[in-house]
């Protein structure tokens, strides 16, 4: 089976985002540059399929150059090859922009299963995996904390908020994995010398037929959100307990 | 605003969910037009409500499939295909699960931007969609510059609901046909995880736990202090993930928005995934090792301490007072 996992490099999540004063958009100079953690569970859903079912995992991006690193990463982890989209035009692309470059490297080859993660743990969009499901018109199966699946059909517990729904679906289809769905793999020493030696298509806006994007929205303004007021901070001297008791009579909820 | 707002009406067990009528509230304060659409067998016993909070059309898809299928794509086509027809200026969505699914599609489907993560929206010529970033550390004002209707995801909780005294809204009947690639994705069946008290939207305590229980089983410490004080259990990103709790419970930029009266947060770092999802409660308690956890930035009583020997405390302190 053709497996497709669709990767982000975000700002290493252990660092505080900044945004451009001037662009509004995420500043990326000076600033650690990761795999988006939630990405693995992605790459790791594909290479399990393909391990039991045949096939290769392709995965696909859409990030300035440095993005290379994050598709090295998951080729490391097994995947067979790599598709960077990289344009200046497409500096501070919205989901929509996102989503329509996406489908159109993934439909340059025949795919069974398209596999995303929910939102990526910088923009927090959450919807890129949904709009790739009405761009590649087939069912977007979405937020799947557990799964199983082969060439033909997916069975899927789709998160929800009193639970989770189960769901078959037949392939083709885009699937969106939460964090806990697998265990990701590390990329091994033969892994990661293997990566250096996959093939890595580069692309730009016109190698797949779009336009510059037209934004769709501008953001007006950034500012700092109202701090709380600062509390009180105190060592537990064994009176911790007591004084929370104290806090939630005070509060009438006791 | 003289203009439609659409509010896509999620229907869960024959009734609209919380945000649908939160943000119908909303779609009221903008003025102009308020209408709703939703996709349920039942969606015509839903009505009346819509049309207590605002709602003065309510176009209804019935198709006894919207219960069979995964929702958000049959429900999405037949949006944008009645977005066509009706050309609404601004179309708000709950930000749950199904809400996320329809937006998504619908707005590839029409080629319109989708603002998501709003935690207000406002309209004044230009229509601007207020969301929180990094952790709700910055407020950003984010403004539609598209022609056509103009798609917004909004957070549970950010508006309060309330009835605005309308009558019986008048009923379309949406005839769309569901796409046979929609029949590819079933609905099986739908599981509850079973949790016993106040739901965790609506109890006024919530007493959450992290990495620094430990242990998946000192979450029974939370479930102790939740029973004497008639509070819920929530949980950090952290702990779900690793298959400690279920979902259900996970407060966070990806799990629930919670603003209780008091929110105690249990070894849990601060880390803006969660923060975003508990920082409008009305009074936080943290308990944790580190003094220098974020978590004790928002705390109105932070505790440095370990947890796993206050809670015991606790627990004893609550009954002792029970009698």
């Amino acid at each position: 089976m053709n497996v497709v996992v669709c990767i982000k490099q975000v700002p290493d999540p252990n660092s505080v985002g900044q945004l451009d004063p001037s662009t509004h958009t995420l500043r990326r100079e000076g600033v650690e540059v990761v795999l988006d953690p939630g990405d693995e569970y992605g790459i790791e859903a594909g290479l399990q399929l393909v391990e039991t079912h045949g096939g290769e995992v392709t995965v696909v991006s859409m990030a300035p150059e440095k993005g290379l690193d994050a598709i090295r990463k998951a080729l490391a982890m097994g995947a067979a090859k790599g598709v960077l989209i990289t344009d200046p035009a497409l500096a501070g692309a919205d989901a929509l922009t996102t989503a329509k470059v996406l489908a159109a490297a993934i439909k340059r080859q025949p795919f069974d299963l398209v596999i995303t993660a929910t939102e990526s743990t910088d923009g927090y969009t959450g919807t890129v995996p949904q709009m790739l499901g009405a761009l590649l018109g087939v069912p977007s199966v979405t937020f799947a904390k557990h799964l199983d699946g082969d060439g033909q059909k997916l069975t899927v517990q789709r998160q929800t908020e009193s639970g989770y729904d189960v769901i078959a679906a037949t392939l083709p289809a885009v699937l969106s994995v939460t964090a806990g769905v697998n265990e990701p793999r590390y990329p091994s020493l033969k892994g990661i010398m293997a990566a250096k030696s996959k093939p890595v298509d580069k692309l730009a806006l016109g190698d797949l037929g779009l336009e510059t994007p037209k934004p769709g929205q501008t953001i007006t303004s950034v500012q700092p959100a109202e701090e709380r007021k600062a509390g009180e901070i105190v060592e537990d001297d064994g009176e911790g307990a007591k004084r929370i008791v104290g806090f939630l009579e005070a509060q009438k909820v006791i | 605003m003289a203009g439609t707002t659409w509010v896509f009406a999620e229907i869960v067990d024959g009734k609209p969910v919380a945000v649908t009528l939160e943000l119908l509230t909303k779609a009221r304060s903008l003025g102009g037009t308020v209408e709703a659409v939703a996709f349920s067998p039942v969606a015509e016993a839903a009505a009346a409500t819509l049309g207590e909070y605002g709602a003065t059309t309510v176009y209804a898809g019935t198709d006894p499939a919207y219960a069979e299928l995964l929702l958000g794509g049959p429900a999405a086509d037949a949006l944008a295909k009645l977005a066509q027809e009706h050309s609404p200026d601004l179309i708000l969505i709950g930000a749950t699960y199904t809400g996320r699914d329809v937006a998504g599609r619908l707005a590839a489907l029409i080629d319109a931007p989708v603002i998501a993560n709003g935690l207000d929206v406002a309209a004044n010529g230009d229509i601007t969609v207020q969301s929180a970033i990094f952790g709700a550390t910055q407020v950003v004002q984010t403004k539609f510059d598209s022609s056509g209707p103009k798609v917004a995801l909004i957070r549970a909780k950010s508006f309060a609901a309330e009835p605005g005294g309308g009558g019986a809204p008048k009923l379309v009947k949406i005839d769309a046909p569901i796409d046979e690639k929609h029949r590819a994705a079933k609905m099986v069946e739908s599981k509850a995880d079973t949790a016993t008290g106040p739901k965790l939207e609506e109890a006024a305590v919530v007493i959450s736990g992290g990495r620094g229980l430990q242990d998946p089983k000192n979450f029974d410490l939370l479930h102790q202090v939740a029973d004497l004080v008639h509070g819920a259990v929530g949980a950090s990103r952290a702990v779900v993930d690793a298959g400690w709790v279920p979902y259900a419970m996970q407060v966070g930029q990806t799990g629930k928005t919670v603003k209780p009266t008091v929110y105690i947060a249990c070894g849990i770092s601060g880390a803006m995934q969660h923060t975003v999802g508990m920082k409008g409660s009305k009074n936080i308690v943290a308990i944790n090792k580190d003094a220098d956890a974020p978590i004790f930035k928002l705390a109105d009583l932070g505790i440095v301490g370990d947890t796993l020997k206050i809670l015991p405390q606790l627990i004893d302190e609550l009954k002792a007072r029970k009698g």
